[in-house]
């Protein structure tokens, strides 16, 4: 499949099919526990917590392969073409907005370690997961939006929203890029269920249902 | 509404009663800023907006964790029988903006004394810090209500606290340079201040609606 050349960008711009999706299913695999987090607080059934964990689990592993695909894309680009310092890079808003997500997502694993009795444990930690990702969304939407960044997306590179607006990727390039998000993100639901299906083998004894 | 008012008093009350906490948070106040003016003299513009946002935070991780760790297991239970869940929460919230807002504003008195004071509105800075103030206690008082339910409790509200503080922070550094008289597009500030406002009603809206499942043991 051929890709557009762009000046600095070059060959490096088939990362998109990587990074762009990792981020979005991460942010869906985060929704989707959520969900499940509210979900557990309707009826306080077990199995919806051990799937909001485990989502919660795919969701954050994902986002640090995001991490992984974006620094050799900040190596190829930012630094290598544009001569950016480590400072500068570290200081983006949407790195920033990405390592608040991991995080908060550590501290939800930690907060569930912390437990020794699995109602209270379930319980807790799915007011944390909804409280959490309420905050989380205006770090990584809102936030990265109104400052100025070397990453697509910030105001004053008429981009809005990168690799999501018709006029700034090419339609070889969506091609590709929308099956990507969604073989990404049901690459990391197909992982969360075999977790997930673990875990309920385990505490088979648990559940009543 | 009488109940969430008998809850303040009593939380105020409290306070008088028991003057070391309230006197040992000041005594954690001003010993911090002494440190930070035997170690850095007369900072720079950023450097002083940032070190004051700081110890916003661990001021009010240290004035607003305890509002639920001192209440012990059976004093909450007498709570079950007298109040809804909503009350309890909404006065403990209102509880730690009053604290968090008089430990602002002596920080930055403190502050302006110690460490020079690069504030060139002032009337602005007191109202951001205000604002400020008041969103960091909505944010700890659920963390506190969180971390009161888990074993190692101090320690955990710093844990659970400090990434979900972290952009409403950013957005309150960012409103806090137009006292430093940087000048904003216009309109900027009014978005930034609508924006946080708008975090802080979520806040709220989540405590009410969260605050009834930790509560019930």
């Amino acid at each position: 499949m051929d890709v557009p050349h762009l000046f600095i960008l070059n060959e490096s711009i088939r990362n998109l099919y990587f990074h762009v999706c990792m981020w979005f299913s991460m942010m869906i695999l985060f929704g989707v526990s959520v969900v499940y987090s509210i979900k557990y607080l309707a009826g306080f059934n077990l199995r919806n917590d051990i799937f909001a964990v485990n989502f919660a689990a795919v969701g954050s592993f994902l986002g640090i392969l995001g991490y992984a695909t974006g620094t050799i894309w900040a190596n190829y680009t930012w630094v290598t073409d544009q001569n950016q310092s480590l400072g500068s890079i570290l200081k983006e808003p949407k790195l920033i907005g990405a390592a608040i997500a991991l995080l908060i997502y550590g501290a939800y694993f930690v907060l569930r370690g912390s437990f020794t009795d699995m109602d209270k444990k379930a319980r807790i930690s799915a007011v944390y997961n909804i409280f959490a990702f309420a905050m989380l969304f205006p770090s990584i939407w809102i936030i990265p939006r109104l400052v100025g960044s070397l990453h697509p997306g910030a105001p004053g590179s008429d981009s809005g929203n990168p690799a999501l607006n018709f006029k700034d990727i090419d339609s070889r390039l969506r091609m590709v890029f929308y099956p990507a998000v969604i073989g990404w993100t049901l690459l990391g639901v197909w992982i969360a269920t075999l977790k997930i299906r673990i875990q309920l083998l385990k505490d088979k004894t648990l559940l009543h249902d | 509404m009488n109940k969430i008012f008998a809850l303040l008093k009593k939380d105020v009350l409290l306070e008088f009663r028991q003057q070391h906490t309230f006197y040992g948070i000041l005594l954690y106040i001003a010993s911090t800023v002494f440190v930070l003016y035997l170690s850095i003299e007369n900072p720079d513009l950023n450097v002083w907006s940032g070190l004051f946002w700081v110890i916003q935070l661990f001021i009010c991780v240290n004035a607003v964790a305890k509002s639920f760790l001192q209440e012990g297991k059976g004093r909450m239970l007498y709570f079950y029988t007298l109040s809804s869940p909503t009350q309890f929460i909404v006065a403990k919230i209102l509880y730690n903006i009053l604290i968090m807002s008089v430990m602002s504003l002596l920080s930055l008195v403190l502050f302006s004394i110690f460490m020079g004071n690069p504030v060139t509105n002032i009337s602005k800075f007191v109202g951001i810090v205000l604002l400020g103030g008041a969103s960091i206690s909505m944010v700890f008082s659920i963390m506190s209500a969180i971390a009161a339910k888990a074993q190692q409790n101090a320690a955990l509200i710093a844990i659970l606290g400090f990434p979900v503080i972290l952009p409403l922070l950013l957005l309150l550094m960012r409103l806090s340079k137009t006292a430093f008289n940087e000048v904003f597009k216009e309109g900027a500030v009014l978005e930034l201040i609508g924006l946080i406002t708008g975090l802080d009603a979520l806040i709220v809206v989540l405590a009410i609606i969260l605050f009834p499942y930790l509560w019930k043991d």
